[in-house]
């Protein structure tokens, strides 16, 4: 047995050295994967022989120097001898023990791994050849004798004979063994060492490993698999601990998109269900929209008619549930996400700690490959540590509080004056679009008057806020917030005027509607009663009459589709043109003028446009409440805007590499998206409301889209209740609609809100007890830290004196025993850090004892360099051939 | 091996390394050829040439402390610069890096470096000085006025950037960096 798995480990060794060479040429050749590791392995193995034979010149060769596969060779020998005494204290200080390997390993092996490698190769050829017919004498002999009769013959004798008396406690001391150089294998990518220093040891460890699982009787195939999957991930960096590259996708869009598109696929499901129904007229052409005003872009395009088809689709019912339950999707999603930011926005809380630090040692982005943005990042780097540092200068004082406060009210005072302005602006507009809707002479102006003027209110008010803004003077992040919030009401009340304004309109349409009801209702008496008179026939066929001549209602929802359709298309339009013009052209401009100009148009004056992200982000939380409130009235709202916002990221993309410089100080105005989503809500809840006030409270249209003719629009919920459903149904419903119910179930939810926010309010509470905590034991660790370091050389000398300390040889505390420290902190540190302060003392406990434990070090599994003074048993083994 | 794409191989490593200077690297490595790239080709790598630190890191990761690689060198440096190198020893090398003096401490001066070099100079003698303060401030638990690797490690594993930390993908086209991402 003990031949065969001598042999084995021999062979192990060629391919473990060739191992480094095999790569090189890999690279030369093509594949440098593991397969290519693998065909050097397969190239080189009929070498394996002469791999085993060439130990021996390279041993004469390096005779004075030290070999590191001699003392390789040696290991198991010594280590089984040495062990005996050495072993037990060693045990425990494993990864101290492989620092102060490596130590001596770079003083030693940088020569000898080269040399030896060179060497080998010189020789083999020629040496090789008349070795091997040496060692074929002993052959049925170990080939562990073989190798080292000429060198060690001393030793020869005894070592085999332990070798073949391995006891039982060697063997589970040597399995041990294989197991830490295992550990060393599997975590030699968390090593601060140089690769070469890596590769020697990882070759080292893995012949260890395969030489003693050999001899302890387990595979090598596997080991084989797992010396290349080592090799690989040294050198290609796979996966430790994958850290995940940041690929989500942020929120806002791809948010705002699914809504679409969800709407869209329900609106576009109406749509086929709708297209039996024929359109009745197309002749008529009055405004604007002329045709896509009867097209199924609006409400009126859809007709009452019950049930459609053979599976009785009913497409009333279903466009009243699309509508609301879009709402509710939406509002549940919004508040998903939020849910999910707050938990992430908790999750690393711990800010304020190291502000200054973190800002130090973690803003450059090692990403930025391009100087342009290296400038940029300058830039910001240098206005957020200007920004920290006047935030920690006011911390500390506060100068003249009134004036301050005096210059804030006024410029909120102003603020509000240019809203209620620009409100009042807006209905005015309205109104006179609505004495404009009585003529026929209308500019193109005076027809498209009102989206002009809300779309310049969008391009001149947020500027002018700012520059009100500059008199509060608050904190830019703070300042932010107050833009954001200025610039939503500005939209909001915009918007929520329009909406008034349209509800007059709304108003008059419907008196008008009810005259031409009326009056189409007389017309339709008369002619049946003219009908029955002259034909004397009571089931009379209507009026032969073209549809597209049938006098018709107003339609006021479709007028309402219609001015959101325009309210959208407009501002399309004026995004699109802001770009052209605000951002190319003077990109244009500053680029190409510049070469023959007085100043410097790229660093001076136009400079290029900044990307503003947050009014970006703003305008589409406000496109998004805009298609909500509209998409009830104009299903095709949605579909416009999925394109809207398709072609807009293309272009706004476009826009942003080629003529935008990124914000001279990016700001986040949450840490987690919260504060949009937070808008998103809020305009969500708005235009929830005059969309289901309308539902609930307006008459619809009584010869238009799916409601007409019902009282109510709800009122298809109950039809289908009454018609479709169990007659058990339709009571229990009506227990439902109790006030009786509804009136405890408001109660009850009342009170659920109640709880669950003194829940939250307690935890929050308790959350930020911790944190105090936390900072308290910081203070605390840091205080004691700092005083264990002035009085603790006490304790230092108690613990020298310890007992089992003090069985060691006390010798000299040399300097292998400092430069250790730093190369073991990497793998101790994680530990500590979550230990704390206690741990301290025996951190610094274990410096000093290192150089004592070197001792250890120098078993086997090290192919140790020279110079281990400290090992008796080493000093044994290296005499003969040093002398 | 599986994630080619989200990591670089060696072969690829070993051909920018001897895209620098195809004069000076030989195609074969089976002899171990002795071949040093001066600091200025290694600095002057589209993935380096911008970044501040270029200096340093490729002192840090050279054997011979002036910037000089070799393979080995070239081949550690990206092993640490890649993004699936564990976090201690980014924070390892990072410490190394910003120790300007090896003196195994980030010590005042090595601060105000840095500082100088991220902001280009950019803030006044008394700003720098308070930053410098500050941090270490912040992160100093031993109170001795200086950043051993612990302090650094304790303070920098604990950043929401960390990830980014040292992170230098190879560039095979021009990378465009957005701060859009920042924005949210």
């Amino acid at each position: 047995v003990d031949g065969v798995t001598q042999r084995r480990t021999n062979r192990r060794k060629a391919p473990g050295r060739t191992g480094a060479e095999g790569k090189r040429q890999g690279k030369k050749t093509a594949n440098m994967d593991v397969d290519e590791d693998e065909e050097g392995e397969q190239d080189e193995t009929p070498n394996k022989r002469r791999g085993a034979n060439v130990r021996k010149p390279t041993k004469k060769h390096g005779g004075g120097d030290e070999d590191e596969y001699d003392s390789e060779d040696k290991a198991p020998r010594r280590t089984r001898r040495a062990a005996v005494s050495k072993k037990k204290r060693g045990r425990p200080q494993d990864s101290d023990e492989e620092d102060s390997e490596v130590e001596k390993g770079k003083k030693g092996k940088k020569g000898a791994v080269k040399k030896g490698g060179k060497e080998e190769e010189g020789s083999m050829g020629k040496k090789g050849n008349a070795k091997g017919k040496d060692k074929g004498k002993d052959k049925d002999n170990d080939k562990k004798k073989k190798k080292k009769d000429e060198s060690s013959s001393d030793s020869r004798s005894d070592s085999d004979e332990e070798e073949e008396s391995m006891s039982e406690g060697e063997m589970a001391r040597l399995m041990e063994e294989v197991e830490e150089k295992k550990k060393l294998i599997a975590n030699i990518r968390n090593k601060p060492w140089r690769m070469k220093r890596r590769l020697t040891h990882l070759k080292e460890a893995q012949q260890f490993v395969d030489k003693f699982e050999g001899a302890l009787g387990k595979g090598k195939g596997r080991k084989w698999y797992a010396y290349k999957v080592m090799m690989t991930k040294v050198l290609m960096g796979l996966p430790y601990g994958s850290i995940p590259r940041k690929t989500v996708p942020r929120a806002e869009q791809a948010t705002a998109q699914d809504y679409s598109v969800l709407m869209d696929f329900n609106v576009i499901q109406n749509h086929f269900k709708g297209l039996t129904h024929s359109l009745t007229s197309f002749s008529i052409s009055i405004n604007f929209l002329g045709y896509c005003k009867y097209s199924v872009l609006f409400y009126g395009y859809y007709n009452d008619q019950r049930t459609i088809g053979f599976l009785q689709f009913r497409l009333p019912l279903s466009y009243l549930m699309v509508g609301i339950g879009t709402f509710g999707y939406s509002l549940m999603v919004v508040i998903r996400t939020m849910a999910k930011n707050a938990d992430v926005g908790g999750g690393d809380g711990e800010d304020g700690e190291f502000t200054f630090a973190w800002k130090m040692f973690t803003s450059w982005d090692y990403l930025i490959g391009n100087a342009e943005t290296a400038d940029n990042k300058y830039a910001s780097i240098t206005t957020s540590f200007k920004e920290s540092i006047v935030d920690e200068q006011e911390n500390q004082k506060d100068e003249n509080i009134h004036l301050r406060r005096f210059l804030r009210v006024l410029a909120n005072f102003l603020i509000t004056c240019s809203l209620g302005g620009s409100g009042y602006l807006i209905y005015f507009v309205v109104k006179r679009s609505q004495e404009f809707a009585t003529r026929n002479d209308l500019s193109w102006y005076e027809k498209n008057e009102l989206e002009i003027i809300m779309s310049l209110l969008g391009l001149v008010c947020p500027p002018l806020f700012e520059t009100i803004a500059e008199l509060e003077d608050y904190h830019p992040r703070i300042a932010l917030k107050w833009q954001l919030g200025r610039i939503f009401a500005l939209f909001l009340g915009n918007l929520y005027t329009f909406l008034f304004a349209l509800f007059d309109e709304v108003n008059t349409k419907l008196e008008e509607e009810q005259a031409i009801k009326n009056a189409s209702q007389l017309a339709m008496n008369e002619y049946y009663s003219n009908y029955s008179r002259l034909v004397n026939e009571t089931g009379a066929t209507p009026p032969p009459m073209d549809p597209a001549d049938v006098i018709r209602g107003p339609c006021w929802e479709t007028a309402v589709g219609i001015e959101f359709v325009k309210l959208t298309v407009s501002d399309i339009q004026v995004t699109y043109l802001t770009i052209l013009i605000g951002d190319f052209a003077r990109a244009v401009i500053v680029r190409f003028l510049n070469y023959c100009w007085c100043w410097d148009l790229e660093a001076g004056f136009p400079s290029y446009a900044e990307f503003d992200i947050s009014g970006n982000v703003l305008g589409l939380v406000f496109n998004q409440g805009m298609i909500w409130m509209g998409a009830f009235y104009a299903p095709g709202l949605v579909g416009i805007n999925v394109l809207r916002l398709l072609s807009s990221m293309y272009y706004q993309c476009w826009a942003v590499m080629a003529t935008n410089v990124p914000h001279e100080r990016v700001f986040k105005a949450s840490k987690s998206n919260n504060f949009y989503m937070g808008l998103l809500l809020l305009i969500l809840f708005l235009s929830l409301l005059p969309v289901v006030y309308t539902i609930m409270t307006l008459p619809p249209s009584f010869d238009c889209g799916p409601f007409s003719g019902k009282p109510k629009m709800f009122d298809v919920i109950m039809e289908t209740i009454e018609m479709d459903l169990p007659a058990f149904m339709g009571t229990l419903f009506s227990y439902a609609a109790n006030p009786g119910l509804i009136i405890p179930a408001v109660l009850l939810m009342v009170l659920a809100i109640y709880y669950l926010n003194s829940v939250s309010k307690a935890y929050q509470h308790s959350n930020i007890e911790l944190k105090k905590k936390m900072q308290m034991a910081r203070e605390e660790e840091k205080n004691r830290r700092n005083n264990t370091d002035s009085t603790n050389q006490v304790m230092k000398d108690l613990e020298d004196l310890l007992p089992n300390r003090s069985l060691i040889p006390p010798t000299p505390p040399s300097e292998p025993g400092e430069t250790l420290v730093p190369e073991a902190k990497p793998t101790k540190s994680k530990p500590r850090s979550a230990g704390k302060g206690i741990n301290l003392q025996k951190d610094v406990a274990l410096a000093s004892p290192n150089p004592n434990a070197r001792g250890p070090v120098n078993r086997p599994p090290g192919p140790r360099g020279p110079g281990g003074t400290a090992d008796p048993g080493r000093g044994h083994r290296r005499g003969p051939p040093l002398s | 091996m599986g994630n080619k794409q989200t990591t670089f191989t060696a072969q690829q490593l070993f051909y920018r390394y001897r895209d620098l200077a195809p004069q000076l690297v030989p195609l074969d490595y089976t002899n171990h050829p002795d071949v040093k790239l001066p600091y200025e080709l290694i600095g002057s790598m589209p993935e380096l040439k911008d970044n501040p630190f270029r200096q340093r890191i490729a002192e840090v990761f050279s054997e011979d402390g002036q910037g000089n690689m070799t393979l080995d060198d070239f081949l550690d440096m990206f092993s640490v610069l890649s993004e699936m190198a564990p976090r201690d020893l980014k924070a390892y090398y990072a410490f190394k890096i910003y120790d300007f003096n090896n003196d195994d401490f980030i010590c005042k001066s090595d601060l105000e470096k840095t500082l100088n070099k991220l902001t280009r100079n950019g803030l006044t003698e008394d700003e720098v000085r308070m930053v410098c303060e500050k941090v270490i401030d912040e992160a100093d638990l031993d109170n001795d006025g200086r950043l051993s690797l612990d302090d650094f490690q304790h303070m920098i594993v604990r950043a929401p950037e960390f990830l980014r930390l040292l992170y230098v993908i190879l560039l095979n086209q021009k990378y465009i960096y957005l701060q859009i991402v920042d924005a949210f």
